[in-house]
């Protein structure tokens, strides 16, 4: 069973959805949670069984699909990989669990099943062709569940939503396509293969168009400055649900496809593009830290900062060193668990008030003492306090990039301290001082439905904060092997100091060029 | 004068079969009604159904042919049966054995109770089935005229006011366009004193274009006059009337059949002017291609009703797939192949999901047969209905893995590997541009409040019987699990086109 284990997590998801069509309407719930938690179950096996001395792919998997195209069905995971897919069905599992009264509920959780079958893909495929797909296809059950879940401009927001990154998509697309050309013409040969791929070196005027092309898909989606503008509105209609999942797994899907195909496909792209895309990260930073500030809703605020973190990741992973990737990988991880907390936080206050502006808070720390402590852990983990999950990953990307440039690092750095003064505003705006609103005084505090989905995030926080070395293990074994590809194929000069020899490494074939056209 | 003597054996008679089969089959329908009229249309959807099949099995034959002796001519070299032509007859039949039972619907409707109807239509198949398998430009013609005569009266024959504009529309833009085309057959007749393609080529490269005026000035004529069959901007104007006037069905077969017929031709015809470095047709090819592929998405943007959204959706897929021949490699046309393969498959279907949402009389609600609005909320009250036009729509609009993704996927890489970059990029953003539309139809039935309850989700499906879901469900069958089939399509229409040396 093991052998197909990555096909069984991608399509039982989606099978159980299929299924899920027939269970009756009062049992939706249980039947959701029941099928979520043995995909968590399935995923928990999946480490288990997953070997941490190795740094390459494992559990692979290849099936020809258009053979005559060079399209094939293969998956794989590696260490950095493997803990999204964990995250991603630990998301699902409590997204479901903690779902409060929604109209339709058996389709919005047979839409989540569907969801989670093309996220688990999308970290899963090893064929550029079968990610795009997946990747593709994540569009269609988010743009349902904001667009029928969502607030008052719903429709607009998933509109935008799915535009925008679906536009983004097809450009890369286009560079997928010219990829695979290129490959075509060196070996003679189609393949989609992420791992064929990896072994072409292409000159450096073929890498910057082709990493222009993959930035815009990835970038959009993350998403990065300039392209940012969808994921406030995405954030601001959707109900909890969406935005936790799109905090914590989506998001993640243009980060990891940075490290995925950005990096090691186009080495000297990437050292060329690192500083301006190190300032469109610190940029990213601290504007939408500042646009947070000056929030009046709490949601929203937690939406911007979210933003501000994928900053992070971004000039870690764009340190282009081990320490930076890992940190960002790291990252990833931690700021899905945080993010997804901080939204679920506010969808617990949102159940009770139907609103989510803070003026209409303050002095819930009194009434709500549980409530109160659970967010200012998660709000502390947000600002990247030592000893949570997100001190290490903040702190190994800035690591990272510090050698690369120690200006734009102190820069970020004072950036994720000036962020902490918003978290904080919002945390005294919404719980301190005194009750002065009359329907206050008496909102219950976090139930038990909520603190089954709470609790366990708290505990993931700091644990991983204290002892993150069970995961950062296998994601460093298998970003050092990245990173020795990237220095073993640069080819400009520059590519070849900034990308550190880690010696010995792995040996990789490489393929003349011959020529482009 | 000396007798004069020719073998049938030289004639190649069985070159013509396909062809014949059809009007074999219209004939009998029409000796049917001339013994005994007042017969139910289902007898005739049968009969048509069966003659397709006997047509689909006499393609195969020919297929097989091809695939031992290749290319084969017949009837004084009239008719040439290569890869193109078997190829997309296997589509104009397919796709008429798809669209004829779609006929057999729960409300009676004025067009179907006349044999006459069924008779035209395999009349028009034939003559579609001509268009392709010949490289005649006279023999085009007749092929082209006869299907378009019998397409005009099946509009007309629908009796709606708006039936009778659109035939009418259709047959004014049709004559002209036969104009054009007789014009520039003409020009090329007194340039080379042939009517086969091959000849004009053989003759045009031999004096190197001597006459390039006059070349440039056929050519001209010949684009406008495929450009209003495959409804190309700007000779796309009649497009959205006539599909409006006609039923949703035979939109669904218009936006199919008579273009792949189209693009058979211009394939041949274009295909050796482009290699031979005309410039002047390359650029006005790419202008035309790029400009219907954007404005009729922009136009597309703006429709209220679903069905001229449509129309100009089906514009845009033709200036999509138009530059397949502006590319002309053997992976672009191979890509156009597999593109329309597909696109049937969706477009038939979409159009099907329209079909059986056709109320006989239009209340009062609703601003014409398939507004925006009459889909609102469709998820509430028919929530399998309108998955599975959600589905067509999505493959429309080229998300992955549904069927349409596959052709579009494969046309933007022959576009790259063919040297036009830019214009893969284009083709890219306006599959962007195109999402929106077909969003918002997604948007109203999933998002929207139903502006009925009251009705129910009979609205949706009042005109459903046994066949009509069979047919849908074969299209939504295909359109979902494209993915298995594209491999052997691929390897089959590659085949094919490189075997007849395009």
């Amino acid at each position: 069973m093991l052998d197909h284990i990555l096909s069984i997590l991608i399509f039982f998801p989606a099978l159980a959805g299929v299924l899920g069509f027939v269970v009756h309407k009062d049992s939706m719930r249980a039947y959701g949670i029941a099928v979520s938690i043995i995909e968590f179950a399935l995923s928990l096996w999946l480490w288990f069984a997953f070997d941490n001395g190795v740094s390459g792919m494992q559990f692979m998997e290849q099936l020809p699909l258009i053979p005559a195209f060079g399209v094939n069905y293969i998956l794989g995971v590696d260490g950095i990989s493997l803990f999204i897919i964990i995250l991603a069905a630990f998301f699902t599992m409590i997204g479901i669990a903690s779902l409060t009264d929604t109209k339709d509920v058996k389709n919005m959780i047979v839409t989540l099943l569907f969801l989670q079958m093309t996220m688990v893909g999308v970290f899963a495929a090893l064929d550029a062709m079968v990610f795009y797909v997946f990747w593709e296809l994540s569009l269609v059950p988010m743009l349902y569940i904001i667009g029928a879940w969502g607030g008052e401009k719903r429709i607009y927001a998933s509109i935008k939503f799915f535009l925008y990154t679906f536009a983004g998509s097809l450009v890369m697309l286009v560079g997928v396509l010219f990829m695979a050309y290129f490959y075509y013409q060196a070996t003679g040969q189609w393949s989609f293969a992420i791992l064929d791929w990896y072994r072409l070196i292409l000159p450096e005027s073929f890498q910057l168009w082709l990493f222009a092309a993959f930035f815009l898909g990835f970038a959009i989606k993350v998403p990065m400055f300039p392209f940012h503008t969808w994921l406030p509105y995405a954030h601001g209609q959707a109900p909890t649900i969406g935005s936790v999942i799109l905090a914590a797994i989506l998001l993640k899907m243009g980060t990891y496809a940075f490290i995925r195909f950005s990096l090691p496909l186009f080495p000297d792209a990437s050292t060329f593009f690192m500083i301006p895309i190190a300032v469109l990260a610190i940029i990213m930073i601290i504007y939408t830290a500042m646009v947070a500030y000056a929030q009046k809703d709490v949601k929203q605020v937690v939406a911007y900062s979210s933003i501000s973190h994928m900053g992070v990741i971004i000039l870690g992973t764009f340190a282009l060193n081990v320490e930076g990737i890992s940190g960002s990988v790291f990252l990833m991880i931690g700021h899905g668990v945080v993010a997804g907390a901080l939204f679920l936080l506010v969808g617990v206050i949102y159940d009770r008030r139907h609103t989510k502006l803070m003026s209409e808070f303050g002095g819930l720390a009194s009434v709500m003492p549980k409530y109160a402590t659970i967010f200012g852990i998660m709000m502390m983990a947000s600002v990247g306090l030592p000893l949570t999950i997100n001190f290490v990953g903040e702190f190994l990307s800035l690591l990272g990039f510090y050698q690369q440039s120690h200006i734009l690092t102190l820069l970020a750095g004072v950036a994720i301290i000036v962020g902490a003064i918003y978290m904080l505003t919002a945390y005294k705006k919404m719980f301190f001082g005194k009750v002065t609103k009359e329907e206050n005084k008496h909102l219950p505090d976090v139930n038990k439905r909520e603190l089954i989905a709470l609790i366990p995030l708290v505990m993931i926080t700091i644990w991983l904060g204290i002892y993150p070395k069970v995961l950062l293990g296998p994601i460093s074994n298998s970003v050092e092997s990245i990173v020795q590809l990237m220095h073993d194929k640069a080819v400009s000069h520059e590519a070849k100091i900034r990308i550190p020899n880690l010696s010995e490494g792995v040996e990789i074939i490489t393929i003349s060029q011959q020529g482009g056209h | 004068m000396s007798p004069v003597n020719i073998s049938v054996e030289s004639l190649n008679l069985v070159t013509l079969a396909p062809m014949l089969i059809p009007i074999v089959g219209a004939l009998l329908i029409l000796i049917i009604d001339m013994f005994k009229g007042g017969l139910d249309k289902s007898l005739y959807v049968m009969l048509s159904l069966l003659i397709l099949f006997i047509d689909f099995n006499a393609l195969l034959n020919s297929a097989g042919v091809f695939n031992q002796n290749g290319t084969m001519s017949g009837v004084f070299d009239v008719m040439l049966i290569d890869g193109l032509a078997i190829l997309s007859q296997f589509i104009i039949v397919g796709a008429s054995m798809l669209f004829i039972p779609l006929a057999l619907t729960h409300k009676r409707f004025h067009e179907f109770s006349y044999p006459e109807f069924f008779a035209l239509f395999l009349f028009m198949i034939a003559g579609f089935q001509f268009m392709v398998a010949t490289d005649n430009l006279i023999l085009v013609f007749v092929g082209l005229e006869t299907a378009s005569l019998a397409l005009y009266t099946l509009i007309a024959m629908h009796n709606r006011e708006k039936s009778f504009e659109a035939a009418i529309k259709y047959f004014t833009m049709g004559a002209l366009a036969a104009g054009f085309f007789s014009f520039g057959a003409m020009v090329f007749y007194a340039l080379t004193g042939s009517i086969e393609i091959n000849q004009i080529a053989a003759v045009l490269s031999a004096n190197g274009y001597a006459d390039i005026g006059f070349v440039l000035i056929g050519v001209a004529f010949m684009l406008a006059s495929f450009g209003f069959k495959l409804s190309m901007v700007p000779f796309h104007t009649w497009t959205p009337d006539v599909y409006e006037g006609s039923s949703a069905a035979l939109a669904g077969y218009m936006s199919i059949v008579p273009k792949i017929a189209g693009f058979v031709v211009s394939m041949r015809f274009f295909e050796f002017l482009i290699h031979s470095g005309v410039v002047w047709l390359e650029v006005v090819l790419y202008i035309l291609v790029v400009v219907t592929m954007t404005a009729a998405n922009i136009w597309a943007l703006v429709q209220t009703d679903v069905k001229r959204m449509l129309a100009y959706s089906s514009v845009s897929h033709a200036g999509f797939v138009m530059a397949a021949i502006l590319i002309g490699t053997t992976q672009s046309n191979s890509a156009l192949f597999l593109y329309w393969i597909l696109f049937s498959f969706t477009n038939l279907g979409a159009f099907s999901m329209l079909w059986i949402s056709r109320q006989k009389n239009l209340p009062t609600h609703q601003s014409s047969d398939h507004s925006f609005e009459k889909f609102s909320g469709m998820i509430k009250t028919s929530p399998m209905a309108a998955s599975v036009m959600a589905l067509f729509m999505l493959s429309l609009a080229g998300v992955p893995p549904f069927a349409l993704f596959w052709g579009k996927m494969y046309m933007i890489s022959s576009a790259v590997t063919g040297g036009y970059p830019v214009l893969a990029l284009i083709m890219a953003l306006n599959s962007a541009i195109a999402g929106y539309y077909y969003l918002k139809l997604i948007v109203f039935m999933f998002m929207k409040e139903p502006q009925t309850r009251s009705l129910g989700g009979a609205v949706y499906v009042t005109n459903a019987t046994g066949a009509l879901k069979t047919i849908i469900g074969f299209a939504t069958i295909g359109t979902i699990f494209a993915f298995l089939a594209v491999n052997p399509i691929l390897e089959f229409v590659t085949s094919f086109v490189y075997n007849s040396g395009y």
